[in-house]
């Protein structure tokens, strides 16, 4: 890995991809070892993004130093992120890092030497969730010419923006369908007009649905919406359930980066599209792989078997 | 300049002249050279002068120091044709354009209110320079309108 700090989706060419999802598919035949402490500093809660990230540094044989929750941290002090970073990097010889604000893994990377790992800045990237995604699709549609669908939350959705990024390294068909109060940020939009993607705006499903080989399924959050029933129509209609799916080419591959609330009805859950739990299972490997590559370029942690 | 117009304001001995500057934008200039006169210069602005090119420009002089290249640079966010001139002992000795730089750092907010430079943390504001706009280099919010506001 040619990376010191994983920041955004956008860092990230095929090359870097590939060596990630590579490592992270023989993991399972051959685990390297890393004997390294790892920094959860979570500013927000999180469940599986946090676990699958403790549960990868203990498969390598290393172990997790945690903040806990900011509530009994010194970040209810007053400290800063940037003090607090330079704190626990003597702690650890990697960080993880979650927090509210838009660019604070990039911020919190120019503090520290050790490698730092952007696990959502708020509104801004998640691009180990995209890792995983694309290492899902990669092993249930392959990553060639390939036709994605990404529906909900575009606006606020992170694992959206590094996802599109990502994508523009594979040459993907990329729609995105959303109502208009949520479609994909100007930046976002910026940037992938300047990797020349191929992009379609959407604000319904059904007449691009029979196209998708992926269909990218994101929560839209009732906070988004000034009023609950306007909140209600609007999500009602980015819902998909085994009507709506009908329409879908058979080998389609259902995915959503979970929690999800109602956005995909639990009849989809048995049928061989739905991939989201086999996609959460691959923040493991995933994570892995990419801790072993991070820690192996910063030269300690321990040897890779 | 013609000779009326430069009558407004008397001529400078030694130091900057930033002229071109859009209409009432010379406060702004200032403000991004971070001059507000507590540095003891000798400050001296025109605003809304009849201009051919720009129908209405502002002058800005500042006396006793010199503005580096890199300095005025910035300016070209809201002046982009604006000229620089150097002048020692009454005469002009270089006359420059603002040339657009590739970062600007420590100069503009961040019209995201929820960016981490808009918050505590000891770091400073920076932003790359797009063709046409700018663009945070923490949350990557890309400023197009009304830079000027955001100095």
């Amino acid at each position: 890995m040619r990376h010191d700090h994983l920041i955004s989706a956008k860092q990230l060419s095929r090359d870097d991809i590939e060596t990630v999802l590579d490592r992270a598919a023989a993991i399972a035949d051959d685990p390297p070892t890393r004997e390294a402490v790892l920094g959860l500093l979570f500013f927000e809660p999180s469940t599986r993004t946090k676990m699958s990230f403790d549960a990868s540094m203990k498969r390598l044989g290393g172990s997790t130093v945690d903040m806990g929750s900011v509530e009994t941290s010194s970040v209810k002090k007053g400290e800063t992120l940037a003090d607090t970073v330079r704190v626990v990097e003597g702690y650890a010889d990697a960080l993880v890092l979650r927090h509210p604000s838009e660019g604070a893994a990039k911020m919190a990377s120019e503090f520290v030497d050790v490698p730092l790992i952007n696990a959502g800045d708020g509104a801004g990237q998640h691009p180990t969730q995209t890792l995983l995604d694309l290492y899902t699709i990669r092993e249930n549609a392959g990553l060639d010419d390939l036709t994605v669908g990404i529906m909900g939350d575009l606006k606020y959705g992170r694992t959206v923006h590094s996802l599109a990024d990502a994508l523009t390294n594979f040459a993907a068909r990329q729609h995105f369908i959303s109502p208009e109060s949520l479609r994909l940020p100007r930046s976002v939009r910026y940037d992938l007009h300047e990797a020349g993607a191929q992009v379609r705006e959407h604000e319904d499903l059904e007449a691009i649905l029979p196209d998708l080989d992926v269909l990218y399924v994101t929560r839209i959050q009732r906070e988004r919406f000034p009023d609950e029933n306007e909140y209600r129509e609007v999500a009602g209609q980015y819902r998909i359930d085994g009507d709506t799916l009908a329409a879908a080419p058979d080998d389609l591959v259902v995915m959503h980066p979970l929690p999800r609330v109602d956005e995909i009805a639990p009849g989809v859950d048995a049928t061989d599209r739905a991939k989201y739990f086999e996609q959460a299972h691959n923040g493991v490997p995933v994570r892995m792989a990419l801790l072993d590559l991070l820690l192996e370029n910063a030269g300690d942690g321990g040897e890779s078997a | 300049m013609s000779d009326e117009q430069e009558l407004r304001v008397s001529k400078i001995r030694d130091g900057t002249v930033i002229d071109h500057v859009p209409g009432g934008q010379a406060l702004k200039v200032l403000s991004i050279l971070g001059i507000d006169g507590s540095g003891g210069e000798t400050v001296s602005v025109a605003m809304n002068v009849p201009s051919d090119e720009l129908g209405r420009k502002d002058i800005v002089k500042v006396e006793g120091r010199e503005l580096s290249q890199a300095e005025v640079d910035v300016v070209s966010l809201i002046a982009p044709a604006a000229t620089i001139n150097i002048v020692r002992e009454y005469d002009v000795v270089e006359k420059n354009r603002v040339v657009r730089p590739d970062r600007v750092t420590g100069v503009l907010t961040c019209p995201n209110a929820n960016c981490i430079t808009a918050g505590s943390e000891p770091v400073e504001s920076a932003f790359d320079v797009l063709e046409d706009g700018v663009r945070c280099a923490y949350c990557d919010t890309i400023l197009r309108e009304g830079i000027a506001e955001h100095i």
